[in-house]
Protein backbone atom coordinates (compact mmCIF):
# COMPACT_ATOMS: atom_id res chain seq x y z
CA UNK A 1 0.00 0.00 0.00
CA UNK A 2 0.90 3.33 -0.75
CA UNK A 3 2.11 5.73 2.24
CA UNK A 4 -0.47 8.56 2.13
CA UNK A 5 0.44 11.84 1.72
CA UNK A 6 -0.35 14.46 4.92
CA UNK A 7 -3.41 16.23 2.36
CA UNK A 8 -2.34 19.68 2.38
CA UNK A 9 -3.76 21.97 3.67
CA UNK A 10 -5.66 24.67 1.32
CA UNK A 11 -4.82 28.19 2.95
CA UNK A 12 -6.79 29.72 -0.68
CA UNK A 13 -8.77 31.27 2.07
CA UNK A 14 -6.26 32.99 4.32
CA UNK A 15 -5.72 35.69 2.29
CA UNK A 16 -9.52 36.43 2.37
CA UNK A 17 -9.24 36.77 6.09
CA UNK A 18 -6.34 38.74 5.85
CA UNK A 19 -7.75 41.22 3.77
CA UNK A 20 -10.58 41.78 6.14
CA UNK A 21 -8.77 42.22 9.05
CA UNK A 22 -6.50 44.41 6.92
CA UNK A 23 -10.24 46.65 5.40
CA UNK A 24 -11.33 46.84 9.11
CA UNK A 25 -8.11 48.42 10.34
CA UNK A 26 -7.95 50.64 7.06
CA UNK A 27 -11.18 52.18 7.91
CA UNK A 28 -11.19 52.23 11.60
CA UNK A 29 -7.53 53.92 11.60
CA UNK A 30 -6.68 57.98 12.04
CA UNK A 31 -3.59 58.83 10.54
CA UNK A 32 -4.07 63.08 11.35
CA UNK A 33 -0.63 63.71 13.30
CA UNK A 34 -2.16 66.20 15.70
CA UNK A 35 -0.54 70.19 15.15
CA UNK A 36 -1.62 72.69 16.89
CA UNK A 37 -0.30 76.32 17.52
CA UNK A 38 0.94 75.87 21.65
CA UNK A 39 -0.39 78.17 23.58
CA UNK A 40 0.47 79.03 27.72
CA UNK A 41 -2.21 80.21 29.98
CA UNK A 42 -1.26 82.84 32.74
CA UNK A 43 -1.32 81.00 36.02
CA UNK A 44 -5.02 82.49 37.69
CA UNK A 45 -4.18 85.69 39.63
CA UNK A 46 -5.54 86.47 43.58
CA UNK A 47 -8.31 89.35 43.08
CA UNK A 48 -6.17 92.12 44.98
CA UNK A 49 -3.28 91.10 42.32
CA UNK A 50 -1.60 94.93 41.24
CA UNK A 51 -1.31 95.07 37.62
CA UNK A 52 1.95 95.68 36.49
CA UNK A 53 2.47 98.83 34.94
CA UNK A 54 3.58 98.92 31.51
CA UNK A 55 4.29 101.90 29.04
CA UNK A 56 2.08 102.32 26.73
CA UNK A 57 4.51 101.93 23.91
CA UNK A 58 5.69 98.38 24.74
CA UNK A 59 2.75 97.40 24.30
CA UNK A 60 1.27 96.23 20.55
CA UNK A 61 -2.37 96.29 20.89
CA UNK A 62 -4.05 94.27 18.39
CA UNK A 63 -7.91 94.41 18.25
CA UNK A 64 -10.25 92.31 15.95
CA UNK A 65 -14.07 92.96 15.59
CA UNK A 66 -16.53 90.75 15.14
CA UNK A 67 -16.88 91.54 11.35
CA UNK A 68 -13.01 89.87 11.70
CA UNK A 69 -11.58 93.12 11.12
CA UNK A 70 -8.35 93.98 12.32
CA UNK A 71 -7.61 97.75 14.40
CA UNK A 72 -3.65 97.46 14.94
CA UNK A 73 -2.72 100.18 16.97
CA UNK A 74 -5.42 102.52 16.52
CA UNK A 75 -5.28 101.61 12.87
CA UNK A 76 -6.89 99.65 9.92
CA UNK A 77 -4.98 96.97 9.29
CA UNK A 78 -5.12 93.99 6.33
CA UNK A 79 -4.01 90.29 7.97
CA UNK A 80 -1.57 90.54 5.28
CA UNK A 81 0.00 93.17 7.30
CA UNK A 82 -0.04 92.42 10.39
CA UNK A 83 3.23 90.35 10.36
CA UNK A 84 5.58 92.72 9.26
CA UNK A 85 4.22 95.51 11.36
CA UNK A 86 4.52 93.11 14.53
CA UNK A 87 8.10 92.59 13.66
CA UNK A 88 8.89 96.10 13.21
CA UNK A 89 7.30 97.12 16.55
CA UNK A 90 9.60 93.87 18.37
CA UNK A 91 12.46 94.90 16.39
CA UNK A 92 12.27 98.09 17.49
CA UNK A 93 15.21 98.35 19.88
CA UNK A 94 14.36 102.05 21.31
CA UNK A 95 15.73 101.95 25.02
CA UNK A 96 17.30 99.27 27.74
CA UNK A 97 15.22 96.21 28.85
CA UNK A 98 14.62 94.00 31.53
CA UNK A 99 17.71 91.94 32.76
CA UNK A 100 18.76 89.09 30.53
CA UNK A 101 18.84 85.55 32.45
CA UNK A 102 21.68 85.59 34.54
CA UNK A 103 22.39 89.33 34.38
CA UNK A 104 22.06 92.21 36.69
CA UNK A 105 20.88 95.56 34.48
CA UNK A 106 19.49 95.35 31.30
CA UNK A 107 21.00 96.53 28.36
CA UNK A 108 20.25 98.16 24.72
CA UNK A 109 19.08 95.11 22.03
CA UNK A 110 22.22 95.12 20.42
CA UNK A 111 20.84 92.77 17.63
CA UNK A 112 17.98 94.49 17.00
CA UNK A 113 17.69 96.03 13.28
CA UNK A 114 14.64 98.47 14.07
CA UNK A 115 14.50 101.89 13.42
CA UNK A 116 15.32 102.76 17.89
CA UNK A 117 12.17 104.51 17.46
CA UNK A 118 11.86 105.76 21.34
CA UNK A 119 7.93 105.87 20.95
CA UNK A 120 8.09 102.15 20.01
CA UNK A 121 9.01 99.65 22.24
CA UNK A 122 12.10 99.04 24.27
CA UNK A 123 13.61 95.87 23.70
CA UNK A 124 12.07 92.36 22.55
CA UNK A 125 11.99 91.17 26.09
CA UNK A 126 9.90 94.34 26.93
CA UNK A 127 7.70 93.99 24.19
CA UNK A 128 4.30 92.69 24.45
CA UNK A 129 1.65 91.90 21.92
CA UNK A 130 -1.84 92.23 23.49
CA UNK A 131 -4.61 90.46 21.27
CA UNK A 132 -7.93 91.67 22.02
CA UNK A 133 -11.04 89.74 20.56
CA UNK A 134 -14.84 90.33 20.39
CA UNK A 135 -16.73 87.50 21.76
CA UNK A 136 -18.00 87.29 17.97
CA UNK A 137 -15.07 87.27 16.31
CA UNK A 138 -14.13 84.05 14.46
CA UNK A 139 -12.05 81.74 15.67
CA UNK A 140 -10.73 81.10 12.46
CA UNK A 141 -9.63 84.44 12.12
CA UNK A 142 -8.66 84.34 15.65
CA UNK A 143 -6.01 81.45 14.73
CA UNK A 144 -5.10 83.49 11.44
CA UNK A 145 -3.67 86.41 13.56
CA UNK A 146 -2.21 84.50 16.34
CA UNK A 147 -0.28 82.75 13.76
CA UNK A 148 0.96 85.89 11.69
CA UNK A 149 1.88 86.93 14.94
CA UNK A 150 4.28 83.69 15.50
CA UNK A 151 5.31 84.08 12.05
CA UNK A 152 6.86 87.46 13.12
CA UNK A 153 8.27 86.11 15.93
CA UNK A 154 10.13 83.23 14.02
CA UNK A 155 11.34 84.98 11.20
CA UNK A 156 13.29 87.57 13.53
CA UNK A 157 14.79 84.32 15.85
CA UNK A 158 15.58 82.83 12.15
CA UNK A 159 17.79 85.93 11.11
CA UNK A 160 19.24 86.26 14.78
CA UNK A 161 20.36 82.45 15.14
CA UNK A 162 21.53 82.75 11.30
CA UNK A 163 23.69 85.48 12.51
CA UNK A 164 24.91 84.45 15.65
CA UNK A 165 25.51 80.41 14.57
CA UNK A 166 25.12 80.16 10.91
CA UNK A 167 22.13 78.54 10.87
CA UNK A 168 17.89 79.03 11.44
CA UNK A 169 16.53 78.75 14.55
CA UNK A 170 14.31 75.89 13.05
CA UNK A 171 17.52 73.78 12.41
CA UNK A 172 18.95 74.78 15.61
CA UNK A 173 15.76 73.53 16.96
CA UNK A 174 15.67 70.42 15.14
CA UNK A 175 19.55 69.44 15.61
CA UNK A 176 19.11 69.98 19.47
CA UNK A 177 15.25 67.72 19.59
CA UNK A 178 17.40 65.14 17.21
CA UNK A 179 19.91 65.40 20.01
CA UNK A 180 17.25 63.74 22.50
CA UNK A 181 17.26 67.18 24.07
CA UNK A 182 20.90 66.21 25.76
CA UNK A 183 23.49 68.56 23.64
CA UNK A 184 24.27 71.17 26.59
CA UNK A 185 26.10 73.56 23.91
CA UNK A 186 23.02 73.61 21.28
CA UNK A 187 20.64 74.32 24.70
CA UNK A 188 22.44 76.88 25.52
CA UNK A 189 22.11 78.43 21.53
CA UNK A 190 18.36 77.88 21.60
CA UNK A 191 17.84 79.50 24.86
CA UNK A 192 20.07 82.24 23.47
CA UNK A 193 17.55 82.75 20.95
CA UNK A 194 14.45 81.95 22.54
CA UNK A 195 15.37 84.49 25.21
CA UNK A 196 16.53 87.51 22.62
CA UNK A 197 12.96 87.58 20.65
CA UNK A 198 10.66 85.90 23.63
CA UNK A 199 7.01 85.54 22.73
CA UNK A 200 5.02 87.66 24.96
CA UNK A 201 1.45 87.45 23.28
CA UNK A 202 -1.27 88.26 26.00
CA UNK A 203 -4.80 87.44 24.83
CA UNK A 204 -7.25 90.19 26.90
CA UNK A 205 -10.76 89.06 27.75
CA UNK A 206 -12.36 89.24 24.95
CA UNK A 207 -15.42 92.30 25.01
CA UNK A 208 -18.59 91.79 24.16
CA UNK A 209 -19.49 94.92 22.25
CA UNK A 210 -23.46 94.43 20.97
CA UNK B 1 -0.15 8.37 -30.84
CA UNK B 2 3.23 9.22 -29.01
CA UNK B 3 4.30 6.71 -26.60
CA UNK B 4 4.46 10.04 -23.95
CA UNK B 5 1.59 12.14 -24.44
CA UNK B 6 2.16 15.94 -24.40
CA UNK B 7 1.69 17.79 -21.27
CA UNK B 8 -1.16 20.28 -22.13
CA UNK B 9 0.79 23.78 -23.04
CA UNK B 10 -1.09 26.74 -21.53
CA UNK B 11 -0.31 29.02 -18.37
CA UNK B 12 0.22 27.36 -14.81
CA UNK B 13 -1.53 28.54 -12.23
CA UNK B 14 0.02 31.53 -10.38
CA UNK B 15 0.96 30.80 -7.38
CA UNK B 16 -1.10 33.12 -4.27
CA UNK B 17 0.59 31.88 -1.47
CA UNK B 18 2.86 34.32 -0.78
CA UNK B 19 -0.63 36.85 -0.84
CA UNK B 20 -1.21 36.18 2.30
CA UNK B 21 2.04 37.64 3.22
CA UNK B 22 1.78 40.29 1.95
CA UNK B 23 -1.64 40.76 3.49
CA UNK B 24 -0.22 40.23 6.63
CA UNK B 25 2.70 42.48 6.06
CA UNK B 26 0.10 45.08 5.78
CA UNK B 27 -2.13 44.23 8.30
CA UNK B 28 0.77 44.13 10.78
CA UNK B 29 1.69 47.97 9.73
CA UNK B 30 -1.69 49.18 10.19
CA UNK B 31 -2.15 47.17 13.22
CA UNK B 32 0.82 48.89 14.69
CA UNK B 33 0.74 52.79 13.64
CA UNK B 34 -3.55 52.92 14.08
CA UNK B 35 -5.22 55.04 16.93
CA UNK B 36 -8.33 54.40 17.25
CA UNK B 37 -10.69 56.98 17.37
CA UNK B 38 -11.46 57.28 20.72
CA UNK B 39 -14.58 59.27 20.52
CA UNK B 40 -17.39 59.29 18.74
CA UNK B 41 -18.06 62.68 17.30
CA UNK B 42 -21.56 64.31 18.35
CA UNK B 43 -20.44 67.42 16.27
CA UNK B 44 -19.88 67.44 12.98
CA UNK B 45 -16.30 66.87 12.19
CA UNK B 46 -14.79 70.31 12.58
CA UNK B 47 -13.34 72.33 10.09
CA UNK B 48 -10.00 73.17 11.50
CA UNK B 49 -7.97 76.70 10.50
CA UNK B 50 -4.96 76.89 9.02
CA UNK B 51 -1.52 78.15 10.02
CA UNK B 52 1.97 77.17 9.48
CA UNK B 53 3.48 78.33 12.79
CA UNK B 54 2.65 74.96 14.28
CA UNK B 55 4.00 72.36 16.71
CA UNK B 56 3.49 68.42 16.74
CA UNK B 57 1.29 67.22 19.17
CA UNK B 58 3.45 65.02 21.56
CA UNK B 59 2.59 62.38 24.17
CA UNK B 60 -0.80 61.61 22.97
CA UNK B 61 -1.83 59.94 26.06
CA UNK B 62 -0.85 63.04 27.84
CA UNK B 63 -3.68 64.74 25.47
CA UNK B 64 -6.91 65.80 26.13
CA UNK B 65 -9.19 67.15 23.64
CA UNK B 66 -12.23 69.80 23.63
CA UNK B 67 -14.29 69.90 20.43
CA UNK B 68 -16.19 72.93 19.27
CA UNK B 69 -18.49 72.44 16.24
CA UNK B 70 -22.61 72.22 15.52
CA UNK B 71 -24.08 70.05 17.06
CA UNK B 72 -24.92 67.07 14.61
CA UNK B 73 -28.63 66.66 16.55
CA UNK B 74 -30.68 69.57 16.06
CA UNK B 75 -31.96 69.12 19.48
CA UNK B 76 -28.74 70.64 20.79
CA UNK B 77 -29.19 74.24 18.55
CA UNK B 78 -27.89 74.67 15.20
CA UNK B 79 -24.97 77.11 16.14
CA UNK B 80 -21.13 76.51 15.87
CA UNK B 81 -20.78 77.00 19.78
CA UNK B 82 -21.50 73.69 21.15
CA UNK B 83 -18.54 71.75 23.29
CA UNK B 84 -17.96 68.40 23.22
CA UNK B 85 -16.13 66.37 26.18
CA UNK B 86 -15.45 62.53 25.87
CA UNK B 87 -18.88 61.16 24.29
CA UNK B 88 -21.74 63.77 25.05
CA UNK B 89 -22.45 67.69 24.24
CA UNK B 90 -21.52 69.80 27.86
CA UNK B 91 -21.19 72.97 28.57
CA UNK B 92 -17.81 74.95 30.14
CA UNK B 93 -19.19 74.38 33.66
CA UNK B 94 -18.31 70.68 33.00
CA UNK B 95 -14.43 71.29 32.03
CA UNK B 96 -12.98 71.19 35.01
CA UNK B 97 -14.65 67.73 36.10
CA UNK B 98 -13.46 66.66 33.12
CA UNK B 99 -10.00 67.60 33.21
CA UNK B 100 -10.00 65.80 36.56
CA UNK B 101 -10.84 62.83 34.80
CA UNK B 102 -8.46 63.19 32.32
CA UNK B 103 -5.64 63.95 35.41
CA UNK B 104 -6.49 60.56 36.84
CA UNK B 105 -5.43 58.70 34.10
CA UNK B 106 -1.76 59.86 34.45
CA UNK B 107 0.67 59.56 37.10
CA UNK B 108 1.00 62.45 39.47
CA UNK B 109 5.04 63.42 37.99
CA UNK B 110 2.93 63.71 34.62
CA UNK B 111 0.13 65.98 35.18
CA UNK B 112 1.89 69.17 34.36
CA UNK B 113 2.98 68.32 30.77
CA UNK B 114 -0.92 67.22 30.11
CA UNK B 115 -1.70 69.07 27.29
CA UNK B 116 -5.65 70.44 26.66
CA UNK B 117 -6.51 70.23 22.79
CA UNK B 118 -9.17 72.36 21.34
CA UNK B 119 -10.29 71.03 18.33
CA UNK B 120 -12.60 73.91 16.87
CA UNK B 121 -14.46 74.54 14.14
CA UNK B 122 -13.09 77.70 12.13
CA UNK B 123 -16.78 79.62 12.20
CA UNK B 124 -16.71 78.97 16.01
CA UNK B 125 -16.06 82.03 17.85
CA UNK B 126 -13.98 83.34 20.28
CA UNK B 127 -16.04 83.66 23.00
CA UNK B 128 -16.35 79.66 23.45
CA UNK B 129 -12.67 79.77 23.08
CA UNK B 130 -12.49 82.41 25.79
CA UNK B 131 -14.87 80.52 28.36
CA UNK B 132 -13.10 77.34 28.17
CA UNK B 133 -9.80 79.09 28.42
CA UNK B 134 -11.00 80.05 31.60
CA UNK B 135 -12.38 77.42 32.94
CA UNK B 136 -8.96 76.24 32.13
CA UNK B 137 -7.21 78.39 33.83
CA UNK B 138 -9.68 77.39 37.04
CA UNK B 139 -8.38 73.76 37.11
CA UNK B 140 -4.81 74.76 36.18
CA UNK B 141 -4.51 72.97 32.35
CA UNK B 142 -2.37 75.60 30.87
CA UNK B 143 -0.99 74.04 28.25
CA UNK B 144 -3.08 74.80 25.45
CA UNK B 145 -3.30 73.92 21.98
CA UNK B 146 -5.42 74.97 19.56
CA UNK B 147 -5.77 72.41 16.76
CA UNK B 148 -4.70 73.64 13.12
CA UNK B 149 -4.80 72.20 9.82
CA UNK B 150 -0.77 72.70 8.74
CA UNK B 151 -1.23 74.57 5.44
CA UNK B 152 -0.36 78.19 4.10
CA UNK B 153 -1.10 80.90 6.75
CA UNK B 154 -3.01 83.34 5.10
CA UNK B 155 -6.32 82.41 4.31
CA UNK B 156 -8.63 81.56 7.32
Amino acid sequence: MARRENPEINAGSMADIAFLLLIFFLVTTTMDVDSGIPKKLAEKQPENQEKPLIKEKNIFQVSINRNNQLLVEDRFMELKDLKDAAKKFIDNGGGTGNPMPGKEVGTTCDYCKGERDPASSDHPNKAIISVESDRGTEYGTYVAVQNELLRAYTELRNRLSQEKYGMSYDELEKAFIDSARKDESLRKKVEDIKDSYPQIISDTDPTNVQ
Amino acid sequence: MSKFKKKKTGLPALSTASLPDIVFMLLFFFMVTTTMRETDLLIDSPRLPSANEVKKLERKSLVSTIYVGKAKDAKYGTGYNRIQLNDKIATPEDIPSFIYLERDNVSEAEVPFMTTSIKADRESSVGTLADIREKLRDVNALKLSLSVNKGSSIRK
